[in-house]
Protein backbone atom coordinates (compact mmCIF):
# COMPACT_ATOMS: atom_id res chain seq x y z
CA UNK A 1 0.00 0.00 0.00
CA UNK A 2 1.34 3.34 -0.93
CA UNK A 3 -0.20 6.66 0.05
CA UNK A 4 -0.24 9.52 -2.36
CA UNK A 5 2.41 11.65 -0.70
CA UNK A 6 4.32 14.53 -2.22
CA UNK A 7 8.01 14.56 -1.33
CA UNK A 8 9.66 17.96 -1.27
CA UNK A 9 13.32 18.21 -0.36
CA UNK A 10 14.25 20.55 2.48
CA UNK A 11 17.37 22.06 4.01
CA UNK A 12 16.52 20.79 7.48
CA UNK A 13 14.86 17.45 8.15
CA UNK A 14 12.25 18.48 10.69
CA UNK A 15 11.20 21.53 8.67
CA UNK A 16 10.77 19.22 5.72
CA UNK A 17 8.72 16.66 7.62
CA UNK A 18 6.51 19.40 9.08
CA UNK A 19 6.02 21.09 5.71
CA UNK A 20 5.31 17.88 3.83
CA UNK A 21 2.89 16.52 6.44
CA UNK A 22 0.95 19.80 6.66
CA UNK A 23 0.81 20.04 2.88
CA UNK A 24 -0.49 16.50 2.74
CA UNK A 25 -3.23 17.43 5.20
CA UNK A 26 -4.33 20.23 2.92
CA UNK A 27 -2.48 23.32 4.16
CA UNK A 28 -0.91 24.36 0.88
CA UNK A 29 0.52 27.73 1.89
CA UNK A 30 3.13 26.20 4.18
CA UNK A 31 6.75 26.38 3.05
CA UNK A 32 9.93 25.27 4.73
CA UNK A 33 10.90 28.78 5.90
CA UNK A 34 7.41 29.38 7.30
CA UNK A 35 7.48 26.10 9.22
CA UNK A 36 10.94 26.93 10.55
CA UNK A 37 9.99 30.45 11.61
CA UNK A 38 6.60 29.64 13.10
CA UNK A 39 8.12 26.66 14.87
CA UNK A 40 10.90 28.92 16.19
CA UNK A 41 13.53 26.42 15.13
CA UNK A 42 16.49 28.70 15.68
CA UNK A 43 18.40 27.59 18.75
CA UNK A 44 21.79 27.45 20.39
CA UNK A 45 23.16 25.69 23.42
CA UNK A 46 26.66 24.84 24.60
CA UNK A 47 26.54 22.53 27.59
CA UNK A 48 29.76 22.73 29.59
CA UNK A 49 31.30 19.59 31.15
CA UNK A 50 29.32 17.32 28.86
CA UNK A 51 31.06 15.68 25.89
CA UNK A 52 29.43 14.33 22.76
CA UNK A 53 31.53 11.87 20.74
CA UNK A 54 34.60 13.20 22.47
CA UNK A 55 33.93 16.82 21.56
CA UNK A 56 32.05 19.82 22.92
CA UNK A 57 28.30 19.42 23.44
CA UNK A 58 26.96 22.11 21.14
CA UNK A 59 23.56 22.05 19.50
CA UNK A 60 22.03 24.37 16.95
CA UNK A 61 18.70 22.54 17.13
CA UNK A 62 15.84 22.27 19.56
CA UNK A 63 14.60 18.96 20.87
CA UNK A 64 13.38 16.73 18.04
CA UNK A 65 9.65 17.16 17.47
CA UNK A 66 9.61 20.75 18.76
CA UNK A 67 9.39 22.52 15.42
CA UNK A 68 6.52 20.30 14.35
CA UNK A 69 4.67 20.69 17.63
CA UNK A 70 5.10 24.45 17.82
CA UNK A 71 4.16 25.08 14.22
CA UNK A 72 1.00 23.00 14.50
CA UNK A 73 0.03 24.49 17.83
CA UNK A 74 0.46 28.04 16.57
CA UNK A 75 -1.70 27.24 13.55
CA UNK A 76 -4.37 25.61 15.66
CA UNK A 77 -3.78 22.13 14.25
CA UNK A 78 -4.39 19.21 16.61
CA UNK A 79 -1.53 16.73 16.58
CA UNK A 80 -0.82 13.18 17.60
CA UNK A 81 2.62 12.57 19.08
CA UNK A 82 3.64 9.36 20.76
CA UNK A 83 6.65 7.46 22.01
CA UNK A 84 6.77 3.77 22.78
CA UNK A 85 8.56 1.36 25.03
CA UNK A 86 7.48 -1.66 23.00
CA UNK A 87 8.92 -2.10 19.52
CA UNK A 88 5.97 -4.25 18.43
CA UNK A 89 3.44 -1.63 19.49
CA UNK A 90 5.44 1.07 17.75
CA UNK A 91 5.33 -0.85 14.49
CA UNK A 92 1.66 -1.73 14.93
CA UNK A 93 0.81 1.92 15.48
CA UNK A 94 2.70 2.95 12.37
CA UNK A 95 0.97 0.23 10.31
CA UNK A 96 -2.43 1.35 11.60
CA UNK A 97 -1.66 4.93 10.61
CA UNK A 98 -0.76 3.88 7.10
CA UNK A 99 -3.87 1.70 6.87
CA UNK A 100 -5.93 4.75 7.78
CA UNK A 101 -4.19 6.71 5.05
CA UNK A 102 -2.10 8.86 7.37
CA UNK A 103 1.60 9.30 6.56
CA UNK A 104 3.59 9.59 9.77
CA UNK A 105 6.64 11.58 10.85
CA UNK A 106 9.22 9.52 12.70
CA UNK A 107 12.25 10.51 14.74
CA UNK A 108 15.18 8.23 13.95
CA UNK A 109 18.86 7.73 14.66
CA UNK A 110 21.11 7.93 11.61
CA UNK A 111 23.68 5.32 12.63
CA UNK A 112 21.75 2.38 11.18
CA UNK A 113 20.02 4.31 8.43
CA UNK A 114 20.90 2.04 5.54
CA UNK A 115 20.41 4.49 2.68
CA UNK A 116 22.91 6.97 4.16
CA UNK A 117 26.50 6.39 3.06
CA UNK A 118 28.87 5.26 5.78
CA UNK A 119 30.54 8.68 6.09
CA UNK A 120 27.39 10.27 7.47
CA UNK A 121 26.39 7.57 9.91
CA UNK A 122 27.14 8.84 13.38
CA UNK A 123 25.26 8.19 16.59
CA UNK A 124 22.98 11.13 16.02
CA UNK A 125 19.39 10.59 17.03
CA UNK A 126 17.59 13.75 15.98
CA UNK A 127 16.86 12.95 12.36
CA UNK A 128 13.30 13.01 11.03
CA UNK A 129 11.55 11.36 8.10
CA UNK A 130 8.07 10.50 6.88
CA UNK A 131 6.87 6.94 6.33
CA UNK A 132 4.16 6.97 3.68
CA UNK A 133 3.69 3.39 2.57
CA UNK A 134 4.42 -0.28 3.11
CA UNK A 135 4.93 -3.05 0.61
CA UNK A 136 5.45 -6.46 2.15
CA UNK A 137 8.32 -6.00 4.54
CA UNK A 138 9.54 -2.71 3.12
CA UNK A 139 8.52 0.76 4.19
CA UNK A 140 8.42 3.69 1.82
CA UNK A 141 10.23 6.67 3.21
CA UNK A 142 10.31 10.33 2.35
CA UNK A 143 13.51 11.66 3.91
CA UNK A 144 13.53 15.45 3.48
CA UNK A 145 17.29 15.72 2.99
CA UNK A 146 17.16 13.32 0.04
CA UNK A 147 16.36 14.38 -3.47
CA UNK A 148 13.92 11.52 -4.00
CA UNK A 149 11.93 9.07 -1.91
CA UNK A 150 13.54 5.86 -0.73
CA UNK A 151 12.76 2.62 1.10
CA UNK A 152 13.86 0.85 4.24
CA UNK A 153 13.22 -2.68 5.55
CA UNK A 154 10.98 -3.20 8.56
CA UNK A 155 13.94 -4.52 10.55
CA UNK A 156 16.10 -1.49 9.78
CA UNK A 157 13.27 0.93 10.47
CA UNK A 158 12.74 -0.62 13.87
CA UNK A 159 16.43 -0.28 14.55
CA UNK A 160 16.61 3.42 13.71
CA UNK A 161 13.36 4.20 15.53
CA UNK A 162 14.79 2.58 18.63
CA UNK A 163 18.33 3.87 18.36
CA UNK A 164 19.94 4.43 21.74
CA UNK A 165 22.07 7.16 23.26
CA UNK A 166 21.50 10.90 23.69
CA UNK A 167 18.01 12.03 22.55
CA UNK A 168 16.94 8.43 21.93
CA UNK A 169 13.84 8.53 19.73
CA UNK A 170 11.93 5.75 21.57
CA UNK A 171 9.94 5.23 18.41
CA UNK A 172 8.61 8.78 18.42
CA UNK A 173 5.90 9.24 15.82
CA UNK A 174 3.86 12.34 15.02
CA UNK A 175 1.35 13.73 12.54
CA UNK A 176 -1.42 16.31 12.29
CA UNK A 177 -4.58 14.71 13.64
CA UNK A 178 -7.28 17.17 12.83
CA UNK A 179 -7.17 19.66 10.10
CA UNK A 180 -9.39 22.69 9.78
CA UNK A 181 -9.09 25.37 7.16
CA UNK A 182 -6.42 27.83 8.28
CA UNK A 183 -7.28 31.48 7.83
CA UNK A 184 -4.91 34.22 6.75
CA UNK A 185 -5.41 35.82 10.17
CA UNK A 186 -4.29 32.62 11.88
CA UNK A 187 -1.12 32.45 9.81
CA UNK A 188 -0.37 36.06 10.74
CA UNK A 189 -0.76 35.34 14.41
CA UNK A 190 1.35 32.20 14.14
CA UNK A 191 4.15 34.13 12.44
CA UNK A 192 4.17 36.79 15.14
CA UNK A 193 4.16 34.11 17.81
CA UNK A 194 7.09 32.30 16.19
CA UNK A 195 9.15 35.48 15.87
CA UNK A 196 8.43 36.45 19.46
CA UNK A 197 9.43 33.04 20.71
CA UNK A 198 12.69 32.83 18.74
CA UNK A 199 13.80 36.38 19.53
CA UNK A 200 12.91 35.93 23.18
CA UNK A 201 14.86 32.69 23.35
CA UNK A 202 17.97 33.97 21.61
CA UNK A 203 18.32 37.22 23.57
CA UNK A 204 16.24 37.17 26.75
CA UNK A 205 16.86 33.79 28.37
CA UNK A 206 18.91 34.48 31.48
CA UNK A 207 21.14 31.42 31.07
CA UNK A 208 24.67 32.09 29.84
CA UNK A 209 24.87 28.93 27.72
CA UNK A 210 21.68 29.49 25.72
CA UNK A 211 21.05 31.56 22.62
CA UNK A 212 23.33 34.48 21.86
CA UNK A 213 24.97 34.17 25.28
CA UNK A 214 25.75 30.55 24.44
CA UNK A 215 27.57 31.63 21.28
CA UNK A 216 29.63 34.05 23.36
CA UNK A 217 30.35 31.23 25.80
CA UNK A 218 31.61 29.01 22.96
CA UNK A 219 33.75 31.90 21.68
CA UNK A 220 35.41 32.17 25.08
CA UNK A 221 36.04 28.43 25.27
CA UNK A 222 37.56 28.28 21.79
CA UNK A 223 40.29 30.67 22.86
CA UNK A 224 41.32 28.23 25.60
CA UNK A 225 41.26 25.10 23.44
CA UNK A 226 44.76 25.35 22.07
CA UNK A 227 46.21 25.76 25.54
CA UNK A 228 44.15 23.02 27.16
CA UNK A 229 43.90 20.48 24.34
CA UNK A 230 46.74 21.20 21.95
CA UNK A 231 46.32 22.28 18.33
CA UNK A 232 45.22 18.88 17.04
CA UNK A 233 42.47 18.12 19.55
CA UNK A 234 41.50 21.77 19.50
CA UNK A 235 41.09 21.39 15.76
CA UNK A 236 38.94 18.30 16.25
CA UNK A 237 36.70 20.27 18.60
CA UNK A 238 36.33 22.96 15.95
CA UNK A 239 35.55 20.29 13.35
CA UNK A 240 32.76 19.13 15.65
CA UNK A 241 31.44 22.70 15.86
CA UNK A 242 31.41 22.95 12.08
CA UNK A 243 29.79 19.54 11.70
CA UNK A 244 27.06 20.41 14.18
CA UNK A 245 26.48 23.69 12.41
CA UNK A 246 26.74 22.84 8.75
CA UNK A 247 26.39 19.10 8.26
CA UNK A 248 23.31 17.54 6.65
CA UNK A 249 20.22 19.25 7.96
CA UNK A 250 22.34 22.28 8.84
CA UNK A 251 22.12 24.55 11.91
CA UNK A 252 24.57 27.44 11.70
CA UNK A 253 24.77 29.50 8.54
CA UNK A 254 22.06 27.39 6.87
CA UNK A 255 19.55 28.18 9.60
CA UNK A 256 20.28 31.91 9.33
CA UNK A 257 19.56 31.84 5.62
CA UNK A 258 16.33 29.90 6.16
CA UNK A 259 15.38 32.41 8.85
CA UNK A 260 16.12 35.31 6.53
CA UNK A 261 13.91 33.63 3.90
CA UNK A 262 11.22 33.22 6.57
CA UNK A 263 11.28 36.94 7.38
CA UNK A 264 10.86 37.74 3.69
CA UNK A 265 7.93 35.37 3.37
CA UNK A 266 6.47 36.63 6.64
CA UNK A 267 6.40 40.13 5.14
CA UNK A 268 3.84 38.92 2.61
CA UNK A 269 1.49 38.11 5.49
CA UNK A 270 2.47 40.79 7.98
CA UNK A 271 3.57 43.87 6.03
CA UNK A 272 6.06 45.32 8.48
CA UNK A 273 9.00 46.78 6.63
CA UNK A 274 11.35 46.06 9.53
CA UNK A 275 11.09 42.39 8.58
CA UNK A 276 12.78 42.94 5.23
CA UNK A 277 15.51 45.01 6.83
CA UNK A 278 16.19 42.40 9.51
CA UNK A 279 16.07 39.66 6.88
CA UNK A 280 19.08 41.34 5.24
CA UNK A 281 20.86 41.37 8.59
CA UNK A 282 20.34 37.63 8.92
CA UNK A 283 21.72 37.03 5.45
CA UNK A 284 24.85 38.91 6.53
CA UNK A 285 25.02 36.92 9.78
CA UNK A 286 24.78 33.67 7.81
CA UNK A 287 27.73 34.80 5.73
CA UNK A 288 29.67 35.47 8.93
CA UNK A 289 28.93 31.93 10.13
CA UNK A 290 30.28 30.63 6.85
CA UNK A 291 33.42 32.73 7.19
CA UNK A 292 33.93 31.36 10.71
CA UNK A 293 33.67 27.81 9.36
CA UNK A 294 36.36 28.63 6.80
CA UNK A 295 38.58 29.93 9.61
CA UNK A 296 37.89 26.77 11.63
CA UNK A 297 38.76 24.57 8.65
CA UNK A 298 42.13 26.31 8.38
CA UNK A 299 42.80 25.17 11.93
CA UNK A 300 41.58 21.60 11.68
CA UNK A 301 43.32 21.11 8.36
CA UNK A 302 46.53 22.00 10.17
CA UNK A 303 47.31 25.06 8.05
CA UNK A 304 46.96 27.35 11.06
CA UNK A 305 48.03 26.20 14.48
CA UNK A 306 48.89 29.32 16.47
CA UNK A 307 47.05 30.69 19.47
CA UNK A 308 46.42 33.75 17.34
CA UNK A 309 44.29 31.64 14.96
CA UNK A 310 42.13 30.32 17.78
CA UNK A 311 41.73 33.90 19.03
CA UNK A 312 40.59 35.04 15.61
CA UNK A 313 38.07 32.19 15.54
CA UNK A 314 36.74 33.17 18.97
CA UNK A 315 36.49 36.82 17.97
CA UNK A 316 34.57 35.87 14.84
CA UNK A 317 31.98 34.13 17.00
CA UNK A 318 31.84 37.14 19.35
CA UNK A 319 31.16 39.34 16.37
CA UNK A 320 28.41 36.97 15.24
CA UNK A 321 26.91 37.02 18.73
CA UNK A 322 26.82 40.84 18.70
CA UNK A 323 25.18 40.98 15.30
CA UNK A 324 22.62 38.32 16.21
CA UNK A 325 21.82 40.06 19.43
CA UNK A 326 21.09 43.28 17.54
CA UNK A 327 18.97 41.49 14.94
CA UNK A 328 16.91 39.47 17.42
CA UNK A 329 16.48 42.49 19.69
CA UNK A 330 15.11 44.44 16.75
CA UNK A 331 12.66 41.59 16.09
CA UNK A 332 11.73 41.41 19.74
CA UNK A 333 10.93 45.10 19.83
CA UNK A 334 8.67 45.24 16.80
CA UNK A 335 5.23 46.56 17.78
CA UNK A 336 2.75 44.24 16.06
CA UNK B 1 24.90 34.06 0.55
CA UNK B 2 24.15 34.79 -3.09
CA UNK B 3 22.82 32.05 -5.28
CA UNK B 4 25.96 31.89 -7.41
CA UNK B 5 28.12 31.61 -4.27
CA UNK B 6 26.61 28.29 -3.24
CA UNK B 7 29.58 25.93 -3.04
CA UNK B 8 29.71 23.03 -5.49
CA UNK B 9 32.69 21.07 -4.22
CA UNK B 10 33.10 17.32 -4.62
CA UNK B 11 32.28 15.69 -1.29
CA UNK B 12 31.04 12.45 0.28
CA UNK B 13 27.53 13.80 -0.39
CA UNK B 14 28.04 12.91 -4.04
CA UNK B 15 27.27 9.32 -3.19
CA UNK B 16 23.66 9.90 -2.33
CA UNK B 17 22.11 13.32 -2.56
CA UNK B 18 22.48 17.02 -3.09
CA UNK B 19 21.67 19.51 -0.39
CA UNK B 20 19.07 22.23 -0.56
CA UNK B 21 20.52 25.67 0.18
CA UNK B 22 18.71 28.94 0.70
CA UNK B 23 20.31 31.91 -1.00
CA UNK B 24 19.36 35.27 -2.48
CA UNK B 25 19.01 35.83 -6.22
CA UNK B 26 19.93 38.99 -8.19
CA UNK B 27 16.84 40.84 -6.97
CA UNK B 28 17.50 40.07 -3.31
CA UNK B 29 14.67 37.53 -3.07
CA UNK B 30 15.32 34.22 -1.33
CA UNK B 31 15.27 31.10 -3.43
CA UNK B 32 16.61 27.56 -3.15
CA UNK B 33 19.26 25.72 -5.10
CA UNK B 34 21.05 22.42 -4.80
CA UNK B 35 24.63 22.13 -3.60
CA UNK B 36 27.01 19.31 -4.31
CA UNK B 37 28.95 19.91 -1.13
CA UNK B 38 31.39 22.24 0.54
CA UNK B 39 35.09 21.56 1.01
CA UNK B 40 35.03 23.01 4.53
CA UNK B 41 32.40 20.47 5.58
CA UNK B 42 34.04 17.61 3.73
CA UNK B 43 37.25 18.36 5.62
CA UNK B 44 35.46 18.45 8.98
CA UNK B 45 33.97 15.07 8.18
CA UNK B 46 37.31 13.76 6.92
CA UNK B 47 39.27 14.69 10.01
CA UNK B 48 36.57 13.21 12.24
CA UNK B 49 36.84 9.94 10.35
CA UNK B 50 40.63 9.92 10.51
CA UNK B 51 40.36 10.36 14.25
CA UNK B 52 37.84 7.51 14.51
CA UNK B 53 40.14 5.24 12.50
CA UNK B 54 43.14 6.17 14.61
CA UNK B 55 41.17 5.33 17.74
CA UNK B 56 40.15 1.97 16.27
CA UNK B 57 43.73 1.13 15.32
CA UNK B 58 44.87 2.14 18.77
CA UNK B 59 42.19 -0.05 20.35
CA UNK B 60 43.26 -3.00 18.19
CA UNK B 61 46.84 -2.65 19.46
CA UNK B 62 45.61 -2.47 23.04
CA UNK B 63 43.60 -5.66 22.64
CA UNK B 64 46.54 -7.43 21.01
CA UNK B 65 48.87 -6.44 23.81
CA UNK B 66 46.37 -7.69 26.39
CA UNK B 67 45.51 -4.29 27.83
CA UNK B 68 41.86 -4.40 26.83
CA UNK B 69 39.16 -6.80 25.73
CA UNK B 70 37.83 -6.92 22.15
CA UNK B 71 34.82 -4.95 23.34
CA UNK B 72 36.98 -1.82 23.28
CA UNK B 73 37.89 -2.47 19.66
CA UNK B 74 34.29 -2.93 18.56
CA UNK B 75 33.20 0.03 20.60
CA UNK B 76 35.66 2.29 18.77
CA UNK B 77 34.91 0.63 15.44
CA UNK B 78 31.24 1.50 15.88
CA UNK B 79 32.10 4.99 17.14
CA UNK B 80 30.36 4.29 20.41
CA UNK B 81 31.22 5.44 23.88
CA UNK B 82 30.46 3.74 27.18
CA UNK B 83 27.09 5.44 27.48
CA UNK B 84 25.96 4.25 24.06
CA UNK B 85 27.20 0.67 24.56
CA UNK B 86 25.47 0.62 27.92
CA UNK B 87 22.21 1.91 26.40
CA UNK B 88 22.22 -0.69 23.63
CA UNK B 89 23.23 -3.67 25.78
CA UNK B 90 21.22 -2.74 28.84
CA UNK B 91 24.27 -3.17 31.10
CA UNK B 92 25.35 -0.45 33.51
CA UNK B 93 28.18 1.75 32.33
CA UNK B 94 30.46 0.49 35.09
CA UNK B 95 29.65 -3.08 34.05
CA UNK B 96 30.67 -2.35 30.47
CA UNK B 97 33.82 -0.70 31.77
CA UNK B 98 34.58 -3.87 33.74
CA UNK B 99 34.02 -5.99 30.64
CA UNK B 100 36.74 -4.01 28.92
CA UNK B 101 39.27 -5.85 31.07
CA UNK B 102 40.59 -8.96 29.30
CA UNK B 103 40.45 -11.07 32.46
CA UNK B 104 36.82 -10.28 33.07
CA UNK B 105 35.96 -10.67 29.37
CA UNK B 106 37.44 -14.20 29.33
CA UNK B 107 34.90 -15.39 31.86
CA UNK B 108 31.83 -13.72 30.41
CA UNK B 109 28.80 -15.97 29.93
CA UNK B 110 27.66 -16.86 26.44
CA UNK B 111 24.49 -14.86 27.02
CA UNK B 112 26.36 -11.67 27.76
CA UNK B 113 28.71 -12.17 24.83
CA UNK B 114 25.68 -12.71 22.61
CA UNK B 115 24.31 -9.33 23.70
CA UNK B 116 27.52 -7.56 22.73
CA UNK B 117 27.70 -9.48 19.48
CA UNK B 118 24.19 -8.35 18.54
CA UNK B 119 24.93 -4.73 19.27
CA UNK B 120 28.11 -4.83 17.21
CA UNK B 121 26.48 -6.83 14.40
CA UNK B 122 28.92 -9.76 14.56
CA UNK B 123 28.90 -13.37 15.76
CA UNK B 124 30.26 -14.33 19.16
CA UNK B 125 33.26 -15.99 17.50
CA UNK B 126 34.01 -12.82 15.53
CA UNK B 127 33.64 -10.80 18.71
CA UNK B 128 36.19 -12.95 20.52
CA UNK B 129 38.64 -12.93 17.61
CA UNK B 130 38.25 -9.20 17.03
CA UNK B 131 37.22 -9.98 13.50
CA UNK B 132 34.64 -7.62 12.02
CA UNK B 133 32.58 -8.60 8.97
CA UNK B 134 33.79 -12.19 9.24
CA UNK B 135 36.87 -11.29 7.18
Amino acid sequence: MELNFQHIQAAHCENGVTTNLLKHSGFHQITEPLAFGIGAGIFYIHIPFLKISGGPAISFRTMPGQIFTRTCRALGVKIERKTFSSKEKAQQFLDDCLAKGQPAGCQVGVYHLTYFPKEFRFHFNAHNLVVYGKEGDTYMVSDPVMETVTTISAHDLERVRFAKGALAPNGQIYFPKQMKAISEEQIKRAIVKGIKHASWFMTETPVPILGVAGIRFTAGRIKTWRESLGPRRGGLYLAQLVRMGEEIGTGGAGFRFVYAAFLQQAHAFVPKDELLEISKQFTAIGDLWRASSVQASGIYKGRMTEQQDFNVMGDMLLNIADKEKAAFKALYKIKW
Amino acid sequence: MKKDEIPQDPSPLDKFTKEVCYAVDETGEYTTALSRGWQVKADALGITWEEAQARTANAREKVKSGEASPILFFMELNMMDLAIVAAYTGFWQWTVKRHLKPDVFKNLSEKKLQKYAEVFDVTVAELKNMNPNGA
